[in-house]
């Protein structure tokens, strides 16, 4: 009964765990973009979404519980989704490198017949990496990209023995810094674009898609890439032209 | 017409090919992509040169035998068509054409444009067929097909195996070409029974031969000269699912290097 490996042999398993922990992620994002909409109803729902997420699934759950089961899954994801592009790649690399035309170019021409948006997923997949780990010290730790002063660490309240956030605070002095912004906007760029391929394909990986659906699955991808992509554009460019302060 | 041609040159499978450039001056529009090889094929040989090795054979679009990477396009610049019945005026007058082999790991070159193409039959030696034992052939219609499946079975077996799907695949993967033989036997009730235990076992070998891995690009599906669906590929993959939900194990010897 070794037969559930097969997923972990065959090109067409690895490809089947990408489209699972993608799920997982896309599902995160969209999850992430909803909840940071509360920015724009003021500090004090903003802060106050911030703390909810660690008392998620409460009475039922205890503090932090969920959340430390969410971060689990989404690392093992993020771990997975990027250990089977890689194993993936690899070998489709080897392949194309063989009988090509030169170390650089497979065919002396070639032309592109379909759309741009699959051709950018591995660039676009290691730049949002980079910004995942990016983003986390700098909004999660507060580690980057802050003046002195501006980012306002949780702060432990003795007499309810819990933590007060600010993450409001930490958002609107995150996004003051054009580099900052200008990053985080261009990545969001690419992942929209990631999503756009990357919706429609879980479904055709995981052998859901058919002639029937494929138009209804690529309406979705567009629905999900559009939706993620703007949510999150408003952001900072609400920050850096003042609607948020 | 005249045309300028690019083609790639290369003595054999080890040697280091180059690109040529030869002139065609006598092209007619109404003649074929292959017959105008012939023609600066049937010059080169007065002049005592070597002249330009290409596949084909049939040369009415069914047998798959010709390949040829032109200007960037598997099987040139025309949809849902091979080689052989590309005509020159898809050209225009004093163009330069672009002709290289397909080129992909699982395909060497033997000389010039000739590529091997036998990992295919290896993938279809791995399941391209049903394992009971059939006598006879049948009366016609004493299986009821419904005429949907029939009619998917037929469209997935419109496979001539050219390999264009490698070639024009960026990951040089071999699914669509894998896909189309799986389909059309798994929409069949005499190919039905043993559908999951196929796919693990045509892509073991898919995987061993080196092809690539599928990003679900389309590009294969769009050079295709049969037109096959990516829709091949979307059930290639839940059967393999299924095939892995039921701890399947491949039942195909992987084939030894060289």
């Amino acid at each position: 009964m070794t037969g559930v490996l097969t997923l972990y042999r065959t090109s067409v398993g690895k490809k089947v765990i990408m489209a699972l922990t993608g799920f997982i992620l896309v599902g995160f994002v969209a999850f992430h973009m909803y909840g940071n909409t509360k920015l724009y109803q003021g500090p004090e729902v903003f802060n106050a979404y911030a703390a909810g997420l660690r008392d998620l699934g409460h009475p039922v759950l205890g503090y932090e519980h969920l959340l430390w089961i969410a971060r689990v899954v989404l690392l093992s994801s993020v771990v997975l989704h990027f250990w089977s592009a890689m194993a993936l790649t690899g070998k489709s690399q080897k392949t194309t490198a063989a009988n090509a035309v030169g170390t650089l170019k497979r065919y002396g021409v070639q032309k592109r017949q379909t759309g741009y948006a699959a051709y950018t997923m591995r660039y676009g997949g290691v730049l949002i990496f980079l910004f995942v780990i990016y983003h986390l010290l700098h909004l999660t730790f507060g580690a980057v990209g802050y003046n002195a002063e501006q980012y306002q660490h949780p702060a432990l309240d003795l007499k309810n023995n819990t933590y007060i956030y600010n993450v409001y605070n930490n958002v609107v002095y995150g996004f003051k810094n054009p580099w900052v912004a200008g990053f985080y906007l261009v990545t969001m760029l690419f992942l929209g674009v990631h999503l756009f391929h990357g919706v429609w394909s879980m479904f055709q990986t995981l052998g859901l898609n058919s002639a029937k659906y494929t138009g209804l699955l690529r309406g979705l991808a567009i629905l999900v890439a559009a939706a993620v992509t703007i949510g999150n554009l408003t952001f900072p460019l609400a920050v850096y032209f003042g609607f948020v302060q | 017409m005249k045309l300028t041609l690019k083609v790639w040159r290369q003595k054999n499978s080890k040697a280091v090919g180059e690109f040529k450039t030869y002139q065609a001056d006598h092209v007619s529009p109404d003649m074929s992509f292959l017959e105008m090889l012939d023609i600066v094929n049937q010059d080169l040989i007065m002049k005592g040169q070597e002249p330009i090795a290409f596949d084909h054979d049939c040369r009415e679009g069914i047998c798959g035998m010709c390949s040829l990477m032109i200007n960037g396009v598997g099987h040139g610049p025309k949809t849902a068509i091979t080689t052989c019945q590309l005509h020159m005026r898809s050209f225009s007058d004093g163009e330069t054409v672009t002709i290289e082999p397909w080129r992909a790991l699982p395909f060497p070159i033997i000389k010039d444009l000739v590529t091997d193409r036998s990992s295919f039959d290896r993938i279809i030696q791995a399941g391209g067929f049903i394992s009971a034992s059939t006598g006879a052939a049948p009366d016609g219609n004493s299986i009821p097909i419904a005429k949907p499946d029939a009619e998917q079975s037929m469209d997935a077996a419109a496979c001539i195996g050219c390999g264009a799907c490698v070639a024009a695949c960026p990951n040089g993967s071999a699914m669509l070409f894998t896909a189309a033989k799986l389909a059309h036997l798994s929409f069949l009730p005499q190919g039905k029974i043993e559908r999951h235990q196929r796919v693990l076992n045509m892509i073991t070998v898919h995987d061993a031969e080196g092809f690539g891995n599928c990003t679900n690009m389309g590009e294969c599906s769009a050079v295709c000269p049969k037109g096959i669906s990516l829709d091949t590929i979307a059930r290639l993959n839940r059967d393999l699912v299924m095939a892995a939900l039921k701890g399947l194990e491949p039942t195909v010897g992987i084939p030894v290097e060289g």
